[in-house]
């Protein structure tokens, strides 16, 4: 199930970027990129809080900009 | 980003003396790290690489293009700077993080006192405030947006519209309601973000490169001098040159790495060498994002306010990322001053005292000048706690070189640190004075300021602790 998930997430992460560069090489429109990005967005929150969000014993960071 | 340290929202509040309202707040954090608790370097470079990705991060890369930098001084002073940055991270805060295993509080509250330490609190909860109030200036201008409100220009210092005032209040508004049912789900959520806000900068950046008449990966250097980092700054601004940048990058963590503050975060390093993966931190956020979100700014025609053009670059995914990338910093940064200010009236319920950072946080980020004007904060936010980092510094390695006491306060039971309190006033004093005589600019302060600081701590430790000193010369 874990192993499904980071598929997923992987796969929203590939959606999010791979559309942009497509664009750069004239493949496909704006239009299209923004809304794959959208459908990468969608599955990478969908599924990665269920594998990245681990046991909570990581430190946290100090406020920066 | 949750954490090995139990929030202090279940510490008791109702102690009496100023020492002890304080320790009652970081009461869980008192102890050194154990050996059972310290982390791999897995969990630092998710750590560094999520920490330097947010909403400012939309900032900070257009007011570059705006102050004029050219391309070939941007990518030097950003490799430069943020190399120095790192060995920052690696040789100062990192080696005296995983000796003392403390965070800062706990460690400085050694060297100054319980009330220097008390004084330093509140100026970094007000700190925390201001840092939080441009996050949501950043993220007003992506929830504008759809209701077509007129954004902040880059010399605006007062608001332009009552829409803006509107946005700006329900913006604070639900990020202090946030702060104050605790922040640990925003935190998380903040950590499971970081890997696609990096997707989301490096996508939005590439796909508006046709725009710019980047056809190839040839033209780029070409379109980059030529029209985004092109050296001529915009009406009203200074010229930013490969020193700014170079500073710049170097100093706008300067709280974190010289000031020690990420005492807290690398004391849970099982090896110092792990300040070296800030860099992880460094180059994908204040390199690859701010790069990126130039382009963007030159696509918008160097138009400043991030939502339009995170827009611009990737729809609705940019504008969600500016309010997630702000909100997400925005809510443990508010969080985190409440905190601290809850010292000032510990007999005040956290969700009160939040609120009231929540106020001051939202009325601060009414004013555009908090976000247009953030390169000169976050340079002023840095100096004014690097002085405090210097003592640490001077405290660990340089006094017991001189046969003096470390940790002199504690030692004696002091509950203010003359030394260290001078120490902080003069240094800022003469940074002030370094300005304002020779104009040298806020960027570049930190280093002669470090110097001065360091001195001068050690000359006046040395007048306080004259017997040791004496007796340090005898045996010498």
């Amino acid at each position: 199930m874990r192993t499904l998930l980071k598929l997923i997430s992987f796969a929203g992460l590939g959606l999010t970027v791979i559309p942009s560069f497509l664009v750069f090489a004239g493949s496909i429109a704006w239009g299209t990129h923004a809304t794959l990005m959208l459908v990468g967005t969608v599955l990478w929150f969908a599924s990665a809080p269920f594998w990245m969000l681990g046991d909570g014993s990581r430190p946290t960071a100090s406020p920066a900009p | 980003m949750s954490t090995i340290q139990p929030r202090a929202a279940a510490a008791p509040v109702s102690p009496q003396s100023l020492a002890d309202r304080l320790d009652a707040i970081n009461e869980f954090d008192r102890e050194p790290v154990t050996p059972d608790r310290l982390q791999g370097p897995g969990s630092f470079i998710g750590l560094y690489a999520g920490e330097h990705l947010a909403g400012t991060e939309f900032v900070i890369g257009p007011l570059f293009v705006a102050h004029g930098v050219a391309a070939r001084d941007l990518v030097l002073g950003l490799l430069v700077g943020n190399l120095l940055a790192v060995l920052s991270w690696a040789f100062i805060t990192a080696p005296i993080a995983t000796r003392t295993r403390l965070n800062l509080y706990w460690h400085l509250r050694k060297i100054t006192g319980p009330n220097l330490l008390f004084v330093y609190n509140i100026v970094n909860a007000l700190m925390f405030c201001f840092l939080a109030g441009s996050m949501i200036s950043v993220a007003a201008t992506a929830v504008g947006l759809p209701l077509g409100m007129a954004m902040p220009k880059l010399n605006d210092v007062y608001p332009n519209s009552v829409g803006w005032v509107l946005v700006v209040v329900l913006v604070g508004t639900a990020v202090t309601a946030l702060a104050i049912l605790g922040f640990e789900k925003i935190a998380a959520a903040g950590q499971v973000a970081s890997p696609w806000m990096f997707m989301v900068f490096v996508a939005a950046a590439v796909a508006v490169l046709p725009k710019l008449g980047v056809t190839s990966v040839g033209d780029f250097w070409r379109v980059a001098s030529e029209r985004i980092w092109t050296g001529v700054p915009a009406q009203g601004v200074a010229k930013f040159s490969f020193w700014h940048i170079m500073f710049f990058a170097w100093f706008c963590n300067m709280a974190m790495h010289i000031g020690m503050a990420d005492m807290t975060v690398l004391r849970y390093a099982k090896r110092w060498q792990y300040g070296f993966l800030s860099a992880c931190g460094m180059y994908l956020g204040h390199f690859v994002a701010w790069i990126a979100s130039g382009i963007l700014c030159a696509a918008a025609l160097g138009d400043v306010a991030p939502g339009p053009i995170a827009y611009l670059g990737a729809g609705v995914t940019g504008a969600a990322t500016v309010v997630i990338a702000s909100w997400t910093t925005a809510n443990p940064t508010l969080y985190r001053a409440g905190l601290a200010l809850q010292t000032i009236s510990p007999n005040w319920k956290r969700w009160k005292v939040t609120l009231a950072a929540g106020a001051v946080t939202t009325a601060a980020a009414i004013f555009p000048a908090l976000m247009m004007r953030l390169l000169d904060f976050v340079a002023l936010y840095g100096l004014i706690l690097m002085p405090m980092g210097a003592v640490i510094f001077a405290d660990f390695w340089l006094l017991p070189r001189l046969g003096l006491r470390q940790r002199y306060a504690e030692w004696k039971s002091l509950l203010f640190s003359w030394p260290a309190g001078l120490t902080w006033g003069i240094t800022l004093g003469a940074c002030w004075a370094i300005n304002a005589v020779w104009g040298l600019e806020i960027f570049f302060l930190g280093l002669p300021g470090w110097f001065i600081a360091t001195v001068l701590y050690v000359g006046l430790s040395a007048i306080q602790q004259p017997a040791r000193l004496q007796t340090a010369r005898a045996e010498a």
